[in-house]
């Protein structure tokens, strides 16, 4: 495999290798016929990110020699990201890249030709791999927004850096909702603010999804997508469906196209999804997310009925009194009992040192998504299903 | 208890930010009292905050355009709660070109203050965001302690030099020592020193001007040379410090004699008061 990128490609190029460096730790290199994919997925499997880039990206693209078959590698990302570190330094200096890959060669090659005749060349070793591909199928899932990057990078912004997760949904009158998310606590004392951004349907291109639909996902490496996006100027279409299917995010022009699937929490407290009511919860979570007060009615809002509660318990030590409300736990038991699961990888809390905190985000792309899915509010659990063909 | 409340004047909004920012520098944890006239920030002298206390007080028509609250009960009019500050100065960092934002006090899944932003987007559409900042309700009983502090009769008040310039030279003074003297007299001149075994080093502010003192009981027979001074943990004033973005439009050092500083800052219309204890 021989190709040559140059001008601001190299640029692009690098952008996309630092997003990808926000999911996973390896990078698959497979060059195709159409194109040159690299692509990542995180050590838990929740997180799987490609990037295919076009012939036309490139001044040169050589997928394989010919008579040769199609090589594909896997190299540490780390030492393909110090490559492309500096992106100031990659614009400014960088006239011309040029990766190759030989069976002869026991290195990828990247050599960076620089200015002022300066050419650095990077040796990094490789593993020979699997093509690592993940199943997923953006058409099926049913409801699509989709919005210049832009758009949804400002609305990130009033999040806290260190914010792990995030809820998309559809909230009253349209309204794109995205909302920090956080795991219940049974110690009131120590709750983070909660900070929610509503984006009128106006600055979408499309938005096909009912109200009260909502999804948790991973922000940190949403991120990663968002400012390759952004960067790029490109409109950024997110596909999902009901919460523990995957979502996915795509961005797409001439010259390359990216996918980014993320798994969503299974999981979801009732409260949480609940984007349409500005209603406190009540005791028996009511599931008529439909019909809902205005969202500016203060007279739902006031503290008065906590507040007496508190007032009878002034006489003990209790300076506040819990919130009679406090909400039964709504799990949704996971049914992935796919019996054909090869090396189907476990949501449960990995005992991998490293691994992020144990959350119930399904890993849905390697295998399962060929189950049919089912919906967790069903009567009855199904306990066997079908064996589909391909998903 | 109801409290809601609107700010539509962008510089306001700025001036209020500012000060919540101030807070945040000053205090991880506050208290937030909302009365019909007024906010106040505080933060008593508890062994949490090693004896620091804060007292910050803003009139509410400066910043408010509609302010409507409702205390505990009609002979208590006024609500206590406890807050993280850096919520509050992040919820309004948000708000930098908003439209209108608006405050209140609600009780969603937990007793919150939830501001909420309406901002400009791009395309001309209103995006809207929100932030639920929990609180905690403060009973009743405990609110004793937590009324304004009486000012001292201080031995000696003096006008305070350049802010930045003093927080230049606590911040290298910290890395010497942790005992910090402060001593001043009625001539206008302020001293910053350190000692170590090794060193002793000194900062001589001058000319500084003291604030004529209603009562002259203590002063007068001061000398005005004679310098007051009080021992204190050099960390505490370096967080004063810290916490002063803004140059004030007054700043005032009142110093009683080997038991504490107090500060007493104005910022436009908005008043901080803050005590260090001597080292104890």
């Amino acid at each position: 495999m021989k190709c040559l990128i140059t001008g601001g490609n190299v640029k692009v190029l690098g952008k996309a290798v630092h997003s990808l460096s926000r999911i996973g730790d390896e990078l698959y290199l497979e060059p195709l016929k159409g194109g040159l994919s690299l692509r990542t997925v995180n050590s838990s499997r929740s997180a799987y990110a490609c990037f295919l880039f076009a012939p036309l990206f490139f001044q040169q693209y050589q997928a394989a020699s010919p008579g040769q078959d199609l090589l594909r590698c896997k190299i540490l990302m780390k030492s393909f990201l110090s490559v492309f570190r500096s992106l100031a330094m990659v614009e400014k200096s960088v006239e011309k890249c040029c990766i190759s890959l030989s069976g002869s060669n026991s290195h990828l090659v990247v050599q960076l030709h620089c200015k002022y005749g300066v050419k650095k060349t990077h040796n990094l070793s490789f593993q020979d791999c699997e093509s690592l591909q993940a199943v997923f199928n953006p058409a099926l899932c049913p409801h699509l927004l989709r919005a210049p990057a832009r758009v949804l990078a400002e609305a990130v912004l009033s999040f806290p850096p260190a914010l792990t997760e995030v809820t998309l949904g559809i909230g009253h009158g349209q309204r794109v909702i995205l909302r920090s998310y956080q795991e219940e606590e049974a110690d009131n004392a120590n709750k983070a603010m909660v900070t929610e951004t509503s984006i009128g349907e106006e600055d979408f291109q499309q938005l096909q999804a009912p109200e009260g639909i909502a999804v948790t996902f991973c922000l940190k490496e949403f991120r990663g997508l968002l400012s390759f996006a952004e960067s790029a100027n490109l409109s950024l279409s997110v596909h999902f469906d009901v919460p523990g299917r995957p979502v996915i995010f795509t961005i797409e022009d001439s010259l390359l196209d990216g996918h980014f699937v993320l798994a969503t929490l299974l999981e979801q407290d009732p409260c949480s999804q609940d984007l349409c009511s500005p209603k406190p919860c009540q005791p028996v979570p009511q599931k008529e997310a439909h019909s809902t007060p205005p969202l500016d009615d203060f007279t739902n809002d006031d503290i008065d009925c906590y507040m007496i509660a508190m007032e009878t318990t002034v006489g003990s030590e209790g300076s506040r009194a819990q919130p009679s409300t406090s909400l039964p736990h709504v799990s949704q038991p996971s049914h992935d009992l796919a019996p054909s699961s090869e090396e189907e990888e476990e949501a449960e809390p990995s005992t991998v040192p490293g691994t992020p905190p144990p959350k119930k985000f399904r890993s849905l792309f390697f295998g399962s998504i060929l189950a049919p899915v089912h919906s967790p509010q069903g009567p009855s659990p199904v306990l066997a299903e079908d064996s589909d063909g391909e998903g | 208890m109801k409290f809601r409340a609107k700010i539509v004047d962008l510089a306001c909004l700025n001036h209020f930010t500012r000060v919540s920012n101030m807070i945040a520098k000053l205090a991880k944890t506050c208290t937030l009292r909302i009365s019909p006239e007024k906010l106040n920030f505080i933060l008593s002298d508890k062994l949490a905050s090693g004896g620091v206390s804060m007292w910050c007080e803003l009139e509410q028509e400066n910043i408010f355009s509609e302010f409507q609250m409702e205390g505990v009960s009609a002979e208590n009019n006024e609500i206590y709660l406890e807050l993280t500050s850096e919520n509050l100065s992040r919820a309004l960092k948000t708000a930098q070109n908003a439209r209108a934002l608006k405050i209140k006090l609600t009780n969603k899944h937990f007793p919150c203050l939830t501001v909420s932003v309406e901002l400009l987007s791009s395309s001309s559409s209103s995006r809207i965001v929100t932030h639920d900042i929990p609180i905690k309700v403060i009973p009743r009983r405990l609110w004793k302690d937590l009324q304004e502090p009486s000012v001292p009769d201080s031995d000696v008040s003096i006008y305070l030099p350049a802010l930045k310039t003093m927080k230049s030279v606590v911040e290298k003074m910290k890395n010497i020592s942790n005992h910090l003297v402060i001593e001043a007299n009625l001539n206008g001149d302020l001293n910053l020193k350190i000692e170590t075994e090794l060193v002793c080093v000194t900062t001589h502010f001058k000319d500084l001007g003291n604030p004529v003192l209603p009562s002259e009981s203590v002063s007068q027979n001061r000398h005005p040379e004679d310098m007051v001074e009080v021992h204190i943990d050099i960390r505490k004033l370096l967080q004063f410090l810290a916490g002063q973005q803004v140059t004030p439009t007054k700043a005032v050092c009142n110093i009683v004699s080997n038991r504490m500083v107090h500060f007493d800052l104005l910022l436009d219309d908005i008043s901080l008061q803050y005590f260090i204890p001597a080292w104890s």
